[in-house]
């Protein structure tokens, strides 16, 4: 499952944005951010606590279950009145998130926190960040391993002379990339597909922000 | 007139190059006194563009400084901080203004420099960098147009033969010379044994190999290179002795093994040459080379 991996906004950027705003309604969401420890319920009580201790009002708090789904609508109307009396919403879930309630709701909203990056959790409570949604898929030619978004400069002719030790230049715990790649594929018996050289690369094969429709016809649903 | 720097490669004679760092700044006084004093003892001066991620005056301003004062530059250009438009458009300008020489580099990451939160380009690689070059040549550009008057260069780039796996950066060291780098300045190299392995792997492609000689001035410097550094790595023996100088002397030292190792290299015939990295202390090159025989 992919998750949106996000980081807590310090008290003080968060006391910043919600500024004169006293009457507080807390949302968090019951997914990604539940996993990542920074908008489900323990996180949305804590934020309680620490707004009333910086004597803000908190109207009420609401963990959705999923954010960023369609569901979130209903859920809003269930709480509206509570909401109705909030003069904003301090909302601990992704981006995404924040986005879906701004949408539906004439109300000012603040995000909790910051959004990183969509990863995959690996072990419990480690996420790695695997695929960058670049546009053009590469990794029929790199053994499965993304180097986009594995090499922190993204390099897709190999690794970078930074490398040392099969680590990356900038963190000696990250392994680099094109090691990866290499071990991989030399272990396929596949290494030609290293020599082969790629291109520069497309960088608007969907221009953003991306739009996608699937035509009619082509409809399932 | 000197021998253009393509010509010297051709020579076959041994060819020594070095490098100068452009300053953080518009006092350009120290350059032009270190440039001043390289040209007519090494066959270019590379000019480093934004090393190890600082922000500096530019190498593109630093080349057109040596040839103004009649040496032959090397001009270093890295893919970190500029976009297939801007890298095209500094390559066009360069040969416009008589620079034939370019290193064609990846870059270090912009993290390990003094722009921390900057975004790092990395739009083409040090490979795809020396295909444009062919290409510019050919009087297209990487988006398929033609020029109206091209570009010809002579195009290097880097290897890195300590590095550890090796084998990736071979295989990336054999796709830069497909893509058409006519020589190869190395990483710095402290373990000849090890070099001299590579060069018999090397040997086979048609490329001129400069073996990258950075000045050690002192043990804590050699220390915070291995620590530091992207791709370097001094050996401990060679620490070791740094460290074993008498006090006030340690650069004396470090100019004796770089002399040392050139003279080692040369009389080996190792590769075809070397590129002298003296990282802010230009004016020992002259020593260097001096000590080396040269």
């Amino acid at each position: 499952m992919i998750r949106s991996i996000t980081r807590q906004k310090s008290m003080e950027e968060i006391e910043r944005l919600l500024g004169d705003y006293s009457r507080v309604f807390i949302i968090g969401c019951g997914t990604c951010v539940t996993l990542c420890c920074t908008g489900g319920l323990p996180e949305v009580l804590q934020m309680k606590e620490k707004l009333e201790v910086a004597n803000r009002l908190v109207i009420g708090y609401l963990v959705l279950p999923v954010a960023c789904d369609e569901i979130t609508q209903e859920a809003l109307a269930v709480n509206q009145s509570a909401i109705s009396e909030a003069q904003v919403l301090l909302i601990m879930t992704c981006a995404f998130g924040v986005q879906t309630v701004a949408r539906r709701l004439e109300r000012a909203v603040i995000p909790a926190l910051d959004t990183l990056f969509i990863g995959k959790e690996r072990g419990l409570g480690e996420f790695h960040e695997v695929c960058s949604q670049c546009g053009i898929c590469i990794i029929g030619e790199t053994g499965g391993i993304c180097p986009v978004t594995t090499c922190h400069k993204g390099l897709v002719n190999g690794p970078c002379g930074g490398t040392r030790e099969g680590k990356c230049e900038i963190d000696p715990q990250k392994d680099c990339a094109w090691t990866l790649i290499y071990q991989r594929l030399e272990n396929l018996g596949k290494l030609d597909l290293m020599r082969r050289y790629q291109g520069p690369r497309n960088h608007q094969v969907a221009p953003r922000p991306g739009v996608f429709f699937v035509p009619q016809e082509e409809r399932s649903i | 007139m000197a021998a253009s720097f393509k010509e010297t490669l051709a020579s076959g004679k041994f060819i020594v190059t070095s490098e100068v760092g452009p300053p953080k700044g518009t006092n350009l006084e120290k350059m032009i006194h270190h440039i001043a004093l390289l040209k007519d003892c090494v066959a270019a001066i590379n000019l480093t563009d934004h090393q190890s991620s600082v922000m500096r005056y530019p190498s593109l301003g630093a080349a057109l400084l040596v040839k103004e004062q009649g040496g032959e530059p090397i001009l270093q250009m890295t893919c970190r901080d500029r976009n297939r438009l801007a890298l095209q458009a500094d390559l066009l300008f360069a040969y416009s203004r008589g620079i034939r020489n370019v290193l064609c580099l990846t870059g270090d990451s912009i993290v390990v420099g003094d722009h921390k939160e900057a975004r790092g380009v990395f739009d083409l690689d040090s490979s795809q960098l020396l295909a444009a070059i062919r290409l510019l040549e050919k009087g297209k550009d990487l988006g398929g147009n033609e020029l109206d008057g091209t570009v010809s260069f002579c195009a290097g780039a880097i290897v890195t033969p300590e590095a550890n796996p090796l084998e990736p950066q071979l295989i990336k060291f054999e796709k830069k010379i497909e893509a058409g780098a006519e020589f190869i300045q190395t990483q710095a190299i402290y373990d000849l044994d090890k070099f001299r392995d590579f060069m018999s792997y090397a040997r086979q492609f048609p490329v001129k190999i400069l073996a990258g000689i950075i000045l050690l001035t002192s043990a804590p410097m050699a220390r915070y290179m291995n620590k530091n550094v992207p791709g370097v790595r001094v050996p401990q023996e060679l620490i070791d002795e740094m460290a074993a100088a008498p006090k006030g002397s340690a650069l004396g030292k470090g100019i004796e093994i770089a002399g040392r190792m050139i003279r080692e290299i040369k009389e080996e015939r190792i590769c075809d040459g070397v590129h002298i990295m003296a990282i802010g202390k230009e004016e020992v090159v002259p020593e260097i080379l001096k000590e080396a025989g040269l």
